[in-house]
């Protein structure tokens, strides 16, 4: 039986090695990453699942991005105050970027951390790079 | 208003974070008990105040003298002016400027202070992953790995450049800039008037600025002029009044000489975004149709009215360089520098010292260079001297992209760019322009023992021609 992991026991185990997932421009410069699925993760997660994942990711980093009305009015707003209200505020952005961050942690709760995988958050990695940490697995069957 | 310290970043801790050969920590302050913050060890040229809220260029350029010279102006308007023509016209004239002012000076701090959109240098796995990513998708032994990548963006071919400094591909419209040796989003110039980069996050900022700099600059010679008209005819003869206000003559000659500069600057940057174009972008003629083959620009919308929207009213996007938050007590700083994971063509700590002398010794020379004068065409072409060249050099070669013999890549424009620039003959305008800009024949020099040779001009943070 595979051994499963929790969150917590990632962190005392060796990283094996990480895979980068990089941006797509394809669309222009919105923050997008790919899909492909990478070969080194493979033998470890589910190909639907990962895709999956990601593209929950870009869609709401999408949001976060979304020229729209209300993106426009708070634009508006801000150049009448003269800017100030970004001290005051928290930008639409930002509430988009607590939630991917919420998004990612319950990820890596109920899907990544058992299969021994860390996503972490790309604003860490300046929204350049989705970073998948590959833990060691320790146990003998493991699949 | 915030209850902020002004705590200047340790100089030592600037140095050696800045310094590409030093070790990323001195020993001692790993003992220290107080947690750093990623501010005290940000490896760009940049200064911090307010314990990380706010950054400046660690070359502020002329920020002190805008700052003065707005609220000299301002303030001698509100003095001398005002009075008179609250008396014989309307009350609205200091509530007008009033306002103005106000703009101004809020859009000129946040202009300055806020982070241009920096993109944090790649950690070493990033980077050494890149790095097997480009060694394995190039052809083997003799031809040199490319340092672009050529991606598809609304159909329109765009190549992505990679960055020395911060091991990475830069996204597209990024930019590194020199003077601040940092990559910056949606890169659009380095302003001295501001003291800072101007890129994505703090684009709409600079507009607002020059825009109500403008209506600002404007109101004051009209009302100026009306007030030198009025006390004309009251003192009889232009002369006596001239001789009457000599404060506001002051104010005269410096609206008059910056008037245009200004309108201009708003002029060029309202096309600019309206054409959803950087400055960079314009400047080298990266979309321009007369580069013969079929390329627009691929990130307009091709409608001014969402251009404008998307430009300046779109989504503020967040700061990537976490400013504030925590370092790991225990870990050394993760950006790239020396001591890291070395690519396996770069060369050793001692060609990294040879550049780093080289390019202080080049900074010195491009100091006492003469300042260039505005407008001047085909100018991208050369400054092209940063840390990321010389590191280019000591590297591997770059792809065939890149032409030794003139001096830089093709991509860049060679032409008598279509500035929409106005020409301006003024010393402020001739000001405004420059950083000094080095020629170099190449290859530029050599050094020691490491022949340094041009082989790829970097995209950098040239001030473009406003």
């Amino acid at each position: 039986m595979a051994e499963t992991h929790s969150l917590q026991d990632l962190r005392q185990a060796a990283v094996a090695s990480k895979v980068f997932v990089q941006r797509d421009y394809a669309s222009g410069t919105i923050c997008k990453f790919q899909t492909k699925f990478p070969a080194e993760l493979e033998s470890r997660i589910d190909k639907q699942q990962f895709e999956e994942t990601m593209q929950t990711l870009n869609n709401l980093y999408a949001e976060a991005e979304k020229l729209g009305g209300r993106s426009y009015l708070e634009g508006c707003l801000a150049c009448l105050t003269a800017y100030t209200i970004f001290l005051c505020m928290e930008t639409h952005y930002e509430k988009v970027l607590k939630k991917i961050a919420k998004y990612i942690q319950e990820q890596n709760e109920k899907i990544f951390a058992p299969l021994g995988l860390l996503l972490t958050d790309p604003i860490e990695r300046g929204l350049r790079v989705v970073e998948i940490t590959i833990f060691e697995d320790r146990s003998i069957g493991s699949r | 208003m915030k209850n902020c310290e002004y705590q200047q970043i340790d100089p030592r801790a600037l140095r050696t974070s800045t310094t590409r050969t030093s070790s990323t920590l001195p020993c001692g302050r790993k003992n220290s008990q107080r947690l750093r913050k990623k501010w005290e060890i940000f490896p760009g040229k940049n200064r911090f105040y307010c314990d990380g809220r706010i950054m400046l260029a660690r070359q502020c350029g002329v920020l002190p003298l805008t700052i003065v010279l707005i609220v000299i102006t301002s303030g001698l308007f509100f003095t001398f002016d005002c009075p008179f023509l609250v008396r014989h016209l309307t009350i609205f004239i200091p509530v007008i400027g009033g306002v103005l002012f106000v703009f101004v000076i809020f859009t000129l701090l946040q202009t300055s202070f806020t982070d241009p959109g920096i993109l944090p240098r790649a950690l070493p796995d990033e980077a050494a992953d890149i790095e097997r990513h480009i060694d394995n998708s190039g052809s083997s032994t003799y031809r040199p790995p490319p340092r672009t990548k050529e991606i598809l963006i609304n159909d329109q071919v765009v190549k992505l450049k990679y960055c020395f400094t911060c091991k990475m591909f830069r996204p597209p419209r990024t930019s590194h800039c020199s003077l601040c040796d940092n990559c910056v989003e949606r890169f659009d110039h380095h302003c001295p008037w501001v003291g800072n980069c101007v890129g994505k996050r703090n684009y709409r900022f600079f507009y607002a600025f020059i825009v109500s700099l403008a209506f600002l600059t404007s109101f004051i010679f009209g009302c100026v002029i009306t007030h030198l008209i009025l006390e004309s005819q009251k003192a009889g003869g232009i002369i006596q009044a001239i001789q009457n206000m000599p404060a506001s003559i002051v104010e005269l000659v410096i609206c008059f000489f910056s008037i245009w500069s200004i309108l201009g600057l708003s002029g060029f940057h309202t096309y600019l975004v309206a054409s959803n174009l950087t400055t960079n972008e314009d400047i080298k003629g990266s979309w321009s149709s007369k580069r013969g083959e079929d390329s627009g620009n691929p990130y307009t919308y091709n409608n001014i009215f969402t251009n404008c929207c998307a430009v300046l009213c779109g989504p503020m996007p967040p700061s990537l360089i976490d400013r504030r938050g925590f370092l790991p007590p225990d870990d050394a700083p993760q950006t790239v520098t020396s001591d890291a994971e070395l690519p396996p063509f770069m060369a050793k700590n001692d060609t990294n010292m040879c550049t780093q002398g080289t390019k202080e010794f080049i900074e010195s020379m491009a100091h006492s260079t003469v300042i260039q004068s505005t407008c001047t065409p085909g100018t991208p072409k050369t400054a092209p001297v940063t840390q990321e060249s010389l590191l280019s050099t000591v590297s591997i070669m770059v792809s065939p992209l890149s032409k030794p013999s003139n001096g830089c890549s093709g991509r860049q424009a060679r032409r008598p760019t279509d500035m929409p620039c106005p020409q301006r003959g003024n010393k402020r305008a001739a000001l405004h322009t420059h950083k000094p800009v080095l020629r170099l024949p190449s290859p530029p020099y050599s050094l020691g023992h490491s022949p340094l040779i041009f082989s790829d001009t970097p995209n950098m943070g040239f001030i473009p021609l406003n």
